[in-house]
């Protein structure tokens, strides 16, 4: 489904991404591991479009589709979605609004009609559950003034709408106490499906302990390291990233 | 303040002398002696100053020559009295314009004057007047005695004495002391296609008087053709007794080819609340000034203002605050949004006199730029004489944030839909500080439509 082949990629003259080969294939979750400053974020945002990124070798497609020639709303259009780390604030515009207009731009993509309010309304409710949010977050601005948690539990219940073919969370567990966590993992397990595939972008193993993956992928300087099964995240919580890089991990930036 | 208007002064004199002169004969200076004087004198400072030119600190990046050089017909006399049932002109044509339900009272007024049939005259509470010019000169002169040109007076500017001398047609309103007017009250003056080429000036009065309560919006609309060329130059005075509460909402969207000069003053007794929310969206050249005179103790005031240029527009706000009296707080944020050519002023004055201790005073000015060639002219302006005040300032010239946009557009929304939220997002936060919530929704429908943001 996602094929990564030769991938490298930077910001302005900095190298971050030095040759990537990954593939994905549907109903998968991969977790891409990695001490700070491998570049594990840079992938996560350069296969979602990040402007800050240029990509500067190697092809990334996913379905047989080139994602490299699209702009990012078409990756979008595609199936792509991205959980940020960083998710950004929206004052003056609610949830609600947000959200149907993105439903509604993917439909249109799809050659679908538009939903009204009331049916999008219904769509609503069952998604709010999964991330255990009644009706009244929707009425807020999108992520404005809302707490580290929120903010990343609006990404899963984003993600539950848009229902993407692959879904890239960026360090989603970062910041996130363990109740946080449950809900956002409870909300990721539930979409998992035979069709769609998910990319779990995380520092710590902590997270992989609720969302199981298929495969781990430590990823440093630039480059997948070592490849293996859930195991690897166990290994790797255990003996740090330091066996990987050769170099503590403390003394990197 | 004013400035000699160079060689043209003599012209101007010509001019506005006959007008004045011809609006005096048609029984333009009706009223008590008191007000015909008050006029004769705002005619005689305005002769001696003319229009104010670049050279003059306060319109340096306005020059308003095309309305000093222009040939305007005066007064209604001059504009073919407007026909409701005429052709492709009806009350209709004013329907998007109005505001608010059944219960608002709505005074119209078509090309600078009273339209009785346009307007819409619920029962108001007792010791609450809502009146055209015409009927408060014969039922309430004494309120026109009491304010007219007395808060907005004509040393201000060139235009407030313009204004004065011709003042023809207007509201005037009081709500009596201790009364809460539930409902706001609006007032539209609307320019036809028959505006074109004409001169207006309009007054509108508000009186709040102790422990009041009013909601007032001022619409000043173009519904003719988008190109009507027409000077409205318009002066609105606000007089907040002890503990009153005043919101005042004023849009403006005349048509891009008009010229919109605008003047409020305001005078605040103790213990009172001014808020006010200036939308500016229409005009080729649009000027607004906004003075409030915080003149007792414990005074609030909050200016919010949101102004929207595009095309060739020049939006020109400038603001003063007067912090006269210790103990009062004022709080202002405008904020922008400036597409194609359009060019921006915002100049915001606090003043603060040596007795006014414990001032607290803060101002934003924010502008969001849409294209390259749309630009801002913001300053700040402190006079601090007191020294134990908290004022603060702040400006911001810039444009939408590149990740911003890549969150919207990640979502799958086109880059140029997720400009237009984004910048909406930007303008709701001016327009979500309106307090009554009816007046909230009709401005941000308005704002919708015009960012294309609509539903």
């Amino acid at each position: 489904m996602l094929e990564i082949r030769g991938l490298a990629a930077g910001a302005g003259e900095a190298e971050i991404l030095r040759g990537i080969d990954l593939t994905v294939r549907a109903g998968e979750v991969h977790a891409i591991m990695g001490p700070n400053g491998s570049g594990k974020s840079t992938l996560a945002q350069v296969i979602a479009g990040h402007p800050a990124y240029s990509v500067t070798g190697g092809t990334i497609t996913l379905d047989g589709r080139d994602l490299l020639d699209l702009e990012p709303e078409e990756r979008a259009q595609a199936g792509v979605f991205l959980a940020f780390q960083y998710p950004v604030e929206i004052p003056g515009v609610t949830n609600a609004y947000f959200l149907r207009a993105a439903y509604n731009a993917l439909r249109k993509a799809r050659g679908e009609e538009e939903l009204d309010p009331i049916d999008f309304l219904d769509l609503l409710e069952s998604r709010l559950k999964l991330v255990g949010w009644g009706p009244e977050i929707m009425q807020r601005a999108v992520n404005s003034g809302f707490s580290g948690g929120e903010k990343k539990r609006n990404e899963i219940l984003q993600m539950a709408v848009l229902e993407p073919r692959l879904a890239v969370l960026d360090e989603t567990d970062s910041g996130l106490d363990i109740d946080a966590l449950r809900i956002v993992a409870d909300g990721v397990n539930a979409l998992r499906a035979p069709d769609r595939a998910t990319i779990v972008v995380t520092h710590y193993q902590r997270l992989l302990n609720f969302i199981i993956p298929d495969f781990v992928h430590v990823l440093v300087d630039g480059q997948i390291v070592k490849s293996g099964g859930k195991e690897l995240a166990l290994e790797l919580e255990a003996r740090g990233y330091e066996w990987l890089t050769g170099v503590p991990e403390t003394s990197k930036a | 303040m004013a400035h000699r208007g160079a060689g043209d002064l003599q012209g101007v004199n010509e001019i506005y002398a006959e007008a004045f002169a011809r609006f005096t004969n048609n029984g333009g200076g009706q009223g008590p002696s008191i007000l015909v004087d008050r006029r004769r004198a705002a005619f005689d400072r305005f002769a001696q100053t003319g229009f104010p030119t670049i050279k003059n600190e306060d319109w340096r990046f306005t020059p308003v020559t095309p309305i000093a050089q222009g040939r305007w017909k005066f007064g209604s006399a001059a504009v073919r009295q407007w026909d409701s049932g005429a052709e492709g002109r009806s009350l209709q044509a004013l329907a998007p314009f109005r505001l608010g339900g059944p219960d608002w009272c709505t005074l119209v007024f078509v090309d600078g004057v009273f339209n009785a049939e346009a307007s819409h005259r619920p029962p108001l509470p007792d010791g609450v007047t809502v009146e055209p010019f015409g009927e408060a000169l014969r039922r309430h002169p004494e309120l026109l005695e009491r304010v007219f040109a007395q808060v907005a007076t004509s040393d201000v500017t060139p235009f407030a004495a313009l204004n004065a001398a011709l003042a023809g047609d207007g509201a005037v309103i009081r709500v009596a002391a201790g009364v809460e007017l539930g409902t706001p009250i609006h007032l539209l003056y609307a320019m036809t296609d028959q505006a074109r080429d004409a001169a207006f000036h309009t007054r509108t009065i508000l009186i709040a008087e102790r422990g009041a309560r009013a909601q007032l919006i001022e619409s000043y609309a173009g519904i003719g053709e988008p190109e009507t060329r027409s000077f409205n130059n318009v002066v609105t005075e606000v007089v907040l007794g002890e503990g009153s509460w005043v919101e005042h909402s004023r849009i403006q969207r005349e048509s891009v080819a008009a010229f919109h000069i605008g003047l409020t003053s305001v005078r605040q007794a103790r213990d009172s609340h001014y808020r006010s929310f200036s939308l500016a969206a229409g005009g080729a050249i649009a000027r607004h000034d906004l003075q409030a005179r915080l003149d007792g103790e414990n005074v609030e005031t909050l200016l919010y203002g949101l102004y929207l240029g595009a095309g060739d527009q020049l939006v020109d706000n400038h603001t003063t605050i007067f912090h006269d009296q210790p103990n009062c707080r004022s709080w202002e944020v405008y904020k922008g949004i400036l597409d194609g050519k359009s060019h921006a002023v915002f100049n915001g004055k606090v003043f603060v006199k040596p007795e006014a201790q414990k001032t607290d005073a803060k101002q934003t000015n924010r502008n969001l730029l849409l294209s390259e060639t749309a630009k801002v002219d913001t300053k700040p302006q402190l006079e601090i004489f007191a020294d134990d005040v908290k004022c603060t300032h702040g400006a911001t010239v810039g444009r939408i944030d590149e990740i911003a946009y890549f969150y919207l557009q990640s979502r799958g929304i086109p880059r140029a839909a997720a400009q237009r939220m984004l910048t909406y997002a930007f303008a709701a936060e001016v327009v979500d500080e309106v307090a009554s919530t009816p007046v909230r929704e009709a401005l941000d429908r308005l704002v919708r439509a015009r960012l294309g943001t609509a539903d």
